[in-house]
């Protein structure tokens, strides 16, 4: 489409009970009561002149330009539009000649100070004041009019430097024309409160905190102020270099489970910039560097886009013709079938594309493969989740959408880091904790979000690693105690015979706060009154990540938090539940698909013969009733000789998996590892055949977010590689025998939607008309579900489950005293497999350890020093950084880069019920080191002989 | 403890930069006999008389001046008392500046140390709070309004209304803010209170605050008034002490604190948002209204603000006996105005008195006339944003409604002086001037304009009869006036106004 300009209300818009009803230039207008008159003008088409004023901001009143007048105003001034709410029967006229006169001057006083040629200017064309000044006859020849305020000696801020320190974006102080908008973007939208003004009046300049420049300074670089920004002060620097684009395609972010609405905006076939969507119901107008800056990835240097195969994975890799990959393909896993049984093959799914790619996945393994050997990454980290909410709730999806945040009075964040990991729904969540929502957040690490502008933690509990169930347990023990349970909604919604049971478990002392304080190393008065605010909070809401699921009992805690949400009545309504924040763009749709050995898509048991009978009269297969072999089990058959081959789509297993000794051994056991993939990742070194894949903005289809939202996610350009990834793997079920008819990725859609009872409103045609929804959509709601479990949970009645502690075997000891757990930073993703091939490099670009000062000082550590990292599997060296954000006693690192491979030192330890691997859990030593380790320094030789590729 | 003789040195800004606090520590040195004590008193805010030294003995109180006077001949406390006698000392309250002033709000000031709480205790003081406290908040402030009284800060807002909105407001925190930036130059009122009188000032909140519900009073008080700060700091001490503050105010079970916040050297501080802004921690930059600050004011919850003088005249209307207050004056101008004199007048300082004299009298029969000797050019009244008076119009009464007819405003009441030898040219440039350093910046017309015209005014400066530059001064005026977001921009045109309308050919020639 032609470039998409949202239409600016200039001011939020008012819920009311009440309505108003007044006249705006004659014409009636009726608006929510304490809606702005510049808001109500805007709904009947009048757009009165603004330069300060945004919708997504607070009104501020300091341009002047929206000045109206009314019936029966006293006073010499007029008011400004944008802040004055409309009154009933105000008579309001926007335009006389007396306005407009002083509309040209106040223009006039603006261009006395900014510079006059438009021509130059990087944002002609998209720019408020040159809009404006063209309003008013200010503009001739795309210039502005010499101001009539202006002389040879006027003052003014021409000739200012530029500060273009952040890779991303420029800030040209010439050009400002301190609306402010920029730092109430900061502070409002985002939260991070980065920008200020400096000094007053006529020397007010816009400065990043108590840095020189934007890079040094808090700023997270998420381009609000720049989305803000009414003229070119603040302007992508892509916008300079490509100049001001002309299309708009409207599609939905690759990075996280936010899963962002973005307008792609095109000029020539080429992505000028990202710019968030306004009418994403998932992150309204706002965005984060990744998405709004981390895509240029998708044309990096690296990206490979012709099929390549290789006999031996010490061999280099030779490019071929698409049609010799797959039928290379196909064969060898028809030889590997032949030789070694159905079971020896399988696949993985990924969480990165799109839900017809992952859908049409596991379909080829369970017709072409003919097994149910099918993964996706949500083993590693949600699948706890899966089970837990399985057996309490009935489903294991995200109970609320983003918006229920804005009505909790108590949000309880466990083992998550939102301002990293989900940053944009966390500025939502800031917002309403600046609001006056209390906040508790459990983890071991001091994260952004316990202290930060304007917000402050009404506790912190930093729990040792492996002590989530003895705390949750006691928290609904305090519960139980001090009676703060909600007897009459456990009556009408869970079952009596379970509750009971786990009354009488849960009240024991060994489930009490005193008996948590060893495990959690927090203090029993503090874990009460933590509790206490969490049970007695009108509306509390649990949010919670990898910290909660990513260990040997995370499924037991996720249904010791359940437990606690049903005894206190906290899910099924608006401001409460339990709410996964699931971490990729598409992990929650991968796992709708049917990406699991164990289900089919819509999460129907593959046991269930009526489920299977469904698509088995489909697809005219039939289709392996027995449960296939999870991602983790595939490795260990590797090892153990029976799994031969494996096709998969965007994971990054070597990097990934814990325990990088064990995986690297399995895939080394594999005869037929294929990688469908952008680069040549960790799990490439052991590939045989690697099929190049397509980036977000040449796909089309559908993402679903943690809200359960499906969104669209539509092509910029066409695949670079000349194939869809939907296109790959139906040649390569052709090739091995099965045909499938599929003539768009819309048609997949439309299969998915026939065959899924969850699934059945939804199609490209209703997501194009309503933008997105959140499914269940069917005839039972034909808009998608916000909430779940409104007025049942999705099993009938809600089921308590007895949470027995058991500590993990990992536990520190004298060879390894220190617990080592994981996260991630905002400017990098997961594996790092695409921001490391962007800018965000320049805020960080290596894996840092984290260590107390007690801990590093016996040590003889320094801040900065490099450092060796042990476990009982394996050995790294990084730098350390010494802080007191994580206890004594506990390391802490992210896992971004394969030059440090967190994962040689993480554990075969995993969740009972699921396998999701304890990576938040291993035992560890700290010492200084002289040089890196032996690995690390052969990989430095190896990363060159990768890189290597043979040209046909 | 009564001494035989009672030396009167005032210890208050205007007398201490004319020497007083020297001549305290002169004098103290130099007392040597049990029967003499010093006390520090206020001034009695008759400035040219400043440091006015009294002496009271048997009964008998006698002051004179002591400006530009050496000292350092003195040896003993006796050679002081002659030099004191030979001066001729009188009773300042028989004097025309005093004795012609209604002193009703200042009726203290002078007399005592004003740390003495008895001595307060003595003057009626406290007597009021103790009247409000029993007959109840809506009958305080219905005494309030029935009084008339409207905002001495400038923009003489009734304030019986303002503390009705705020009663009104269903909210359990409410909070009271004393507004003592008094930025204007030329006025000292607020300080006068605040260093001479500050019970008045205190209880006067006490009763402002319990009548509208708030549990936490603000004082904004300017840097610049370092003194002030000491006494108020003092004073709510002693009312703590004295359980006239803090928990359970005289049994009531009103409580009540105040906290003073100090400025940082912004005029547009003065201004009610800004002020709230910078309480509150942040830039002082003015806040649209609406909201009202009576309906969502400081930390969002209902703020009653107050002018100084305001809030010290509270007591006075809450007096069980008659009050005088009320009688005088009409309409907008009930009761008396501290009006203060200054510039390049004889006699400068606190003249309170009705609203309508006529400026004539306040500046020949209060103020004698100019300092120099020469003809009296001009007079701004009203601060910094108020309108110059030609000398052919000394007969304007100082009505708010009069000053109003001529697009003006007593604002707070500052009077300033002009001889002619003042430039009117500059006078206008220094209206804009004083609007570039002071803008906070937020609004276009302010922070622009006001650069622009200082500009403007200096090419008017070198050539009168620019039609150009006239006609851009008036297109200026009109835009700053009609759009600024606060006084700070929408009054800058008033003094650059008069000047243009009463002055002609100083700024503009036709």
């Amino acid at each position: 489409m032609t470039l998409l300009k949202e239409k600016n209300y200039g001011t939020p818009k008012i819920e009311s009970k009440n309505n108003v009803t007044g006249f705006i230039d004659g014409i009636e207008v009726s608006v929510p009561e304490g809606t702005s008159i510049m808001r109500a003008a805007s709904t009947i088409g009048i757009d009165v002149p603004s330069l300060c004023a945004s919708d997504n901001l607070d009104a501020f009143g300091s341009c002047r330009l929206c000045i109206v007048d009314f019936e029966g105003r006293k006073g010499f001034g007029y008011p400004s539009a944008c802040t004055s709410p409309l009154d009933n029967g105000m008579k309001v006229i926007t335009r006389n000649n007396h306005l407009d006169a002083l509309r040209k001057d106040l223009l006039e006083m603006y261009t006395s100070d900014h510079p006059l040629d438009c021509n130059t200017c990087s944002s002609d064309g998209d720019c408020d004041l040159q809009v404006e000044a063209n309003n008013h006859q200010l503009l001739e020849n795309n210039q502005l009019k010499l101001s009539k305020y202006s002389d040879a000696n006027s003052s003014n801020h021409l000739g200012i430097d530029i500060d273009s320190s952040n890779p991303y974006f420029n800030f040209d102080p010439e050009k400002c024309i301190v609306c402010s908008r920029c730092v109430r973007a900061c502070n409002e939208v985002q939260g991070t409160f980065a920008l200020s003004l400096d000094d007053r009046g006529f020397e007010s300049k816009i400065k990043p905190g108590v840095s020189d420049n934007f890079f040094e300074s808090e700023c997270v670089s998420c381009g609000a102020c720049v989305q803000a920004c009414p003229t070119g002060s603040l302007i992508e620097k892509s916008i300079v270099e490509k100049g001001v684009p002309d299309e708009t395609v409207l599609t939905t972010c690759a990075y996280c489970g936010v899963g962002c609405s973005f307008k792609a905006e095109v000029k020539n076939n080429d992505v000028v910039r990202m710019v968030p969507h306004k009418d994403g119901k998932a992150n309204k107008g706002h965005s984060c560097i990744k998405g709004r800056f981390a895509w240029g990835y998708a044309k990096h240097q690296d990206r490979i886009i012709k099929p390549m195969i290789r006999k031996n994975i010490k061999d280099q890799w030779k490019e071929v013709e698409w049609e010799d990959a797959i039928q290379f393909t196909a064969k060898q896993f028809k030889n590997i079938q032949d030789e070694y049984g159905k079971n020896s093959i399988g696949g993985i799914t990924s969480a990165r594309t799109t839900n017809e790619e992952a859908y049409i996945v596991q379909k080829l393994i369970r017709t072409a493969f003919e097994n149910n050997n099918v993964d996706t990454c949500a083993r590693v980290c949600h699948s706890p989740t899966g089970y837990g909410l399985k057996q309490t709730f009935g489903t294991s999806a995200g109970t609320q959408h983003f918006d229920s945040v804005q009505s909790c009075d108590v949000i309880m964040i466990i083992g998550a880091n939102p301002t990293v990991g989900h940053p944009v729904f966390a500025s939502q969540m800031k917002k309403r904790i600046r609001q006056g929502a209390k906040l508790i957040v459990v983890d071991p690490r001091k994260t952004d979000i316990v202290e930060s502008p304007h917000i402050k933690a009404d506790f912190h509990l930093p729990i040792l690693p492996g002590s989530n169930v003895p705390l949750i347990n006691a928290f609904s023990h305090v519960a139980v105690h001090e009676d703060l349970i909600d007897h009459d909604y456990i009556k009408n919604r869970c079952e009596e015979a379970a509750f009971n049971d786990w009354i009488e478990f849960i009240k024991d002392d060994s489930n009490s706060p005193e008996a948590a304080e060893k495990p959690t190393g927090v203090s029993a008065d503090i874990i009460r009154k933590a509790a206490r605010q969490y049970a007695s909070g009108k509306r509390s809401a649990i949010y919670y990540g990898l910290g909660v699921t990513e260990h040997s009992q995370g499924s037991t805690m996720v249904m010791g938090m359940a437990n606690l949400a049903m005894a206190t009545g906290n899910v099924g309504y608006i401001g409460a539940g339990v709410n996964p924040l699931r971490g990729q763009n598409n992990v929650q749709g991968s796992c709708d698909m049917g990406s699991f050995p164990h289900e089919l898509p819509g999460y129907r048991p593959i046991t269930d013969d009526k489920a299977r009978a469904i698509f088995e009269k489909k697809w005219n297969v039939s289709i392996q009733k027995e449960p296939g072999l999870r991602s983790v089990n595939m490795f260990d058959a590797a090892v153990g000789g029976e799994f031969k081959g494996i096709y998969i789509q965007g994971e990054d297993f070597v990097q990934s998996e814990p325990n990088t000794q064990h995986i690297e051994e399995a895939f080394q056991s594999m005869e037929c590892v294929v990688i469908q993939d952008l680069f040549l990742t960790e799990t490439a070194r052991f590939a045989h055949v690697f099929l190049p894949a397509t980036s977000f903005l040449e796909k089309n289809g559908t993402f679903t977010n943690a809200e359960r939202r499906i969104n669209r996610v539509r092509p910029v350009m066409k695949p670079l590689t000349g194939k869809h990834e939907w296109e790959i793997t139906q040649e390569i079920a052709a090739a091995m025998g099965y045909e499938m008819t599929f003539n768009s990725s819309e048609e997949i859609l439309d299969e998915i939607a026939e065959l899924t009872p969850t699934f059945t409103g939804v199609s490209f045609k209703k997501l194009d008309e309503v933008g997105s929804l959140q499914w269940p959509c069917n005839e039972a709601a034909p808009d998608g579900t916000p909430i779940m479990h409104v007025d049942e949970f999705v099993r009938g009645k809600g089921q308590f489950m007895i949470t027995d502690y058991v500590p993990t075997t990992e536990t520190a000891n004298r060879k390894f005293p220190l617990l080592l757990t994981t996260g991630r930073n905002l400017v990098q993703y997961n594996v790092g497999t695409q921001t490391r091939r962007t800018h965000n490099n320049l805020w960080s670009n290596e894996d840092v350890l984290e260590i107390h000062p007690v801990d590093a000082s016996t040590r003889g550590i320094n801040d900065g020093s490099l450092v060796l990292l042990r476990s009982r599997k394996g050995e790294t060296t990084l730098k350390a950084i010494v802080t007191e954000k994580i206890p004594a006693g506990v390391v802490y690192t992210t896992f971004h880069n394969p030059e440090t491979g967190a994962n040689v030192v993480t554990t075969e330890n995993s969740d009972w019920a699921t396998n999701c691997p304890e990576y938040k859990v291993t035992a560890v030593e700290i010492e200084p080191a002289e040089h890196r380790s032996k690995w690390q320094k052969n990989r430095v030789n190896e990363k060159n002989q990768i890189r290597e590729i043979i040209n046909t | 403890m009564n001494k035989a003789i009672k030396i009167f040195i005032p210890n208050e800004t205007s007398a201490n930069s004319v020497g007083a606090q020297y001549i305290y520590e002169v004098i103290s040195k130099l007392i040597n006999k049990n029967n003499v004590e010093i006390i520090r008193n206020s001034t009695w805010g008759a400035f040219w008389l400043e440091p006015y030294i009294e002496i009271e003995k048997e009964g008998i109180r006698r002051g004179v001046s002591y400006r530009n006077i050496d000292l350092s001949d003195l040896t003993t406390i006796e050679d002081f008392l002659i030099d004191f006698n030979e001066r001729e000392p009188f009773d300042i309250q028989s004097i025309d500046f005093i004795k012609k002033q209604k002193r009703l709000v200042f009726s203290r000031i002078g007399h005592h140390d004003p740390l003495d709480i008895q001595c307060y205790k003595n003057t009626k003081g406290y007597k009021p709070l103790l009247n409000s406290l029993k007959i109840g908040p809506q009958e305080t402030i219905n005494a309030i309004k029935k009084s008339g009284l409207t905002g001495r800060g400038g923009a003489a807002f009734p304030t019986g209304i303002k503390m009705q909105t705020v009663f009104d407001q269903d909210s359990s925190i409410k909070y009271l803010a004393c507004n003592a930036d008094e930025g204007d130059g030329g006025t000292f009122s607020d300080r006068l209170v605040m260093e001479s009188d500050p019970f008045s000032l205190i209880e006067g909140m006490t009763i402002a605050a319990y009548a509208v519900g708030a549990s936490k009073g603000y004082i904004y008080l300017r840097s610049e008034y370092p003194l002030a700060k000491t006494f108020l700091l003092k004073a709510i001490e002693i009312a703590v002490e004295n359980n006239f503050l803090g928990k359970n105010i005289q049994n009531s079970g009103f409580d009540f604190n105040i906290d003073l916040r100090i400025g940082a050297g912004s005029y547009v501080c003065g201004e009610e948002t800004a002020m709230m802004e910078s309480i509150e921690g942040r830039r002082g930059l003015v806040r649209s209204k609406p909201p009202l600050p009576a309906i969502s004011g400081l930390f969002k919850k209902p703020t009653l603000i107050n002018n100084v003088v305001t809030l010290a005249t509270i007591p006075m209307l809450l007096d069980s006996d008659e009050d005088e207050f009320s009688k005088i004056g009409s309409n907008k101008s009930v009761g008396t105005m501290p009006f203060q004199l200054s510039g390049n007048i004889k006699h400068s300082g606190l003249i309170e008195t009705r609203f309508d004299i006529s400026l004539e009298e306040l500046v020949r029969d209060f103020g004698s006339g100019t300092k120099s000797g020469n003809p009296i050019h001009a007079i701004q009244i009203g601060g910094p944003l108020g309108i110059y008076l030609s000398s052919s119009m000394l007969n304007t009464s100082l009505t708010i409604e009069a000053l109003q007819e001529l697009k003006g405003s007593i604002g707070h009441g500052g009077i300033i002086v002009f001889d002619n030898t003042v430039d009117m040219a500059d006078q206008a440039k220094f209206a804009m001037e004083f609007c570039v350093k002071e803008s906070c910046g937020k609004c276009t017309p302010c922070r622009i304009g006001s650069v622009r015209g200082v500009e403007i005014i200096d090419r008017l400066q070198k050539n009168k009869t620019s039609v150009n530059d006239a006609k851009l001064l008036n297109d200026l005026c009109e835009t700053m006036e009609s759009t600024s977001l606060c006084a700070m921009g929408g009054m800058t045109p008033n003094p650059i106004r008069s000047i243009i309308e009463f002055f002609p050919n100083e700024l503009i020639q036709k």
